[in-house]
């Protein structure tokens, strides 16, 4: 039987893990809330945006800006969006094999893909892989804000409209609860329509453009990346702090059951030395009488 | 026959305004314009600047960081990339901002990027203070 002291040593440094463990797991879902709040607050504008672009879009056709107009890929671009620290269960790892998978499985396909990353975690894997990355982004998910985004976009935007990739995918974790985030492809750019009838209720209009329709393009579709961009962004942030609380609360949960398992050995230990130590003076009493 | 316009004003970080009212002027790319009710359809760029709305007698302001307006005869939809009611507006730290940026473009550099975004701040500060008073 391990010896008394050791096992209350071990006790002790559960407990302080626990605690550990209690307290981020607090933070954590503060830190949700926040995340949950700035995806609904961000809704209207992203809304708004893609109602008003998709009723332009169908207005101009495709051929009126690079951005709207499909080309064959040949150069791909990724941008993988994980997170900055670990301790969140299988947030980054699950989102970084299905990452790793896909640029397996489509190496031959394309020419090239370039690979975008936000977030230290993605870094890390797949620098280990010997996969070079063409941009990293870190540091931005603590305090995000839509500046970030729209750095993001202007790389990312400059580098289709200069022609050095045709095609702009993004692999992120959507928020579907706090306990379950789902890795997502999805295509940024070229901007696909689906139009289903969207906008269609005023495209018969005239509608008159300040200054002109072209320059009105240049600028909004860059603008409509980048609300694509902040959302898959934020989308991110409050999966991270989903995937943490709840990892968190089940290393909390294991540390109880440790702790229990731990007292039972070491109270089995005591009074197995309290047995010991009176069968001892049993004994010896027992030597002296005879 | 609407005799009101829908204004929604919608900032990336959140919805500040959704109201009707009676009258929009807003700071266009080639200058100011109003909106009336049943006003043509029309899309344009908005510049920093100051936009104001009336409601009977009532006249608000919002400072505006830039965007597009959508017009449409019963709604105006404006997506600024940034926006404050005039009421929010600090009017100490936005005069702080103004000393600050004009400090800044008085070091004259040959920095492009430097020079816009000072420029651009202290643009942005004037009309936080104009909108404000």
């Amino acid at each position: 039987m391990a010896n008394l002291r050791a096992i209350r040593k071990r006790v002790g440094s559960v407990k302080s893990t626990q605690q550990i463990t209690k307290a981020m797991k607090m933070v954590s879902a503060a830190k949700l809330k926040r995340a949950q709040d700035a995806i609904i607050a961000a809704r209207p504008y992203a809304r708004k945006m893609r109602e008003v672009v998709q009723a332009l879009a169908a207005r101009v056709g495709e051929d009126a800006h690079p951005l709207l107009a499909a080309r064959e890929t040949k150069k791909l671009a990724l941008l993988v969006v994980t997170t900055d620290r670990g301790l969140c269960g299988g947030f980054n790892s699950n989102l970084l094999r299905a990452t790793y998978r896909f640029l397996a499985a489509n190496r031959e396909k394309y020419e090239e893909i370039a690979v975008f990353v936000v977030g230290r975690k993605a870094r890390e894997f797949l620098r280990r892989r010997g996969i070079s990355l063409r941009k990293e982004y870190l540091n931005v998910l603590g305090s995000l804000s839509y500046a970030h985004a729209a750095t993001l976009s202007e790389n990312l935007v400059g580098g289709f409209l200069a022609g050095d990739f045709d095609e702009v995918q993004v692999v992120f974790n959507e928020f579907r609860s706090a306990i379950s985030q789902v890795v997502r492809f999805e295509r940024l750019f070229p901007i696909s329509l689906d139009q289903g009838g969207g906008g269609g209720a005023v495209s018969g209009v005239d509608f008159l453009y300040e200054p002109s329709q072209k320059e009105i393009l240049a600028t909004l579709l860059p603008k409509y990346v980048e609300t694509q961009i902040f959302r898959v962004l934020l989308e991110s942030v409050a999966g991270e702090h989903g995937a943490r609380m709840s990892a968190m609360d089940s290393a909390t949960n294991n540390a109880v059951d440790m702790i229990a398992r731990l007292t039972l050995q070491m109270n089995r230990a005591r009074q197995a030395t309290i047995t010991k130590e009176l069968m001892e003076i049993i004994g010896g009493a027992e030597a002296l009488k005879g | 026959m609407a005799s009101t316009i829908k204004l929604e004003l919608v900032t990336p970080e959140r919805m500040l305004v959704s109201e009707d009212v009676d009258e929009v002027i807003a700071p266009g790319y080639e200058g100011e314009f109003g909106v009336l009710p049943e006003h043509k359809y029309y899309l344009a760029i908005l510049s920093i600047g100051v936009l104001r709305y009336r409601k009977g007698n009532e006249v608000k302001k919002i400072s505006l960081g830039g965007g597009f307006a959508e017009v449409e005869p019963e709604r105006v939809v404006v997506m600024a990339d940034v926006a404050e009611r005039a009421e929010d507006i600090d009017i100490e730290r936005a005069r702080r901002a103004h000393d600050r940026a004009e400090a800044a473009l008085k070091e004259i550099t040959l920095d492009e990027d430097t020079y816009l975004k000072a420029h651009a701040a202290l643009r942005r500060a004037i009309i936080r203070m104009a909108a404000a008073e």
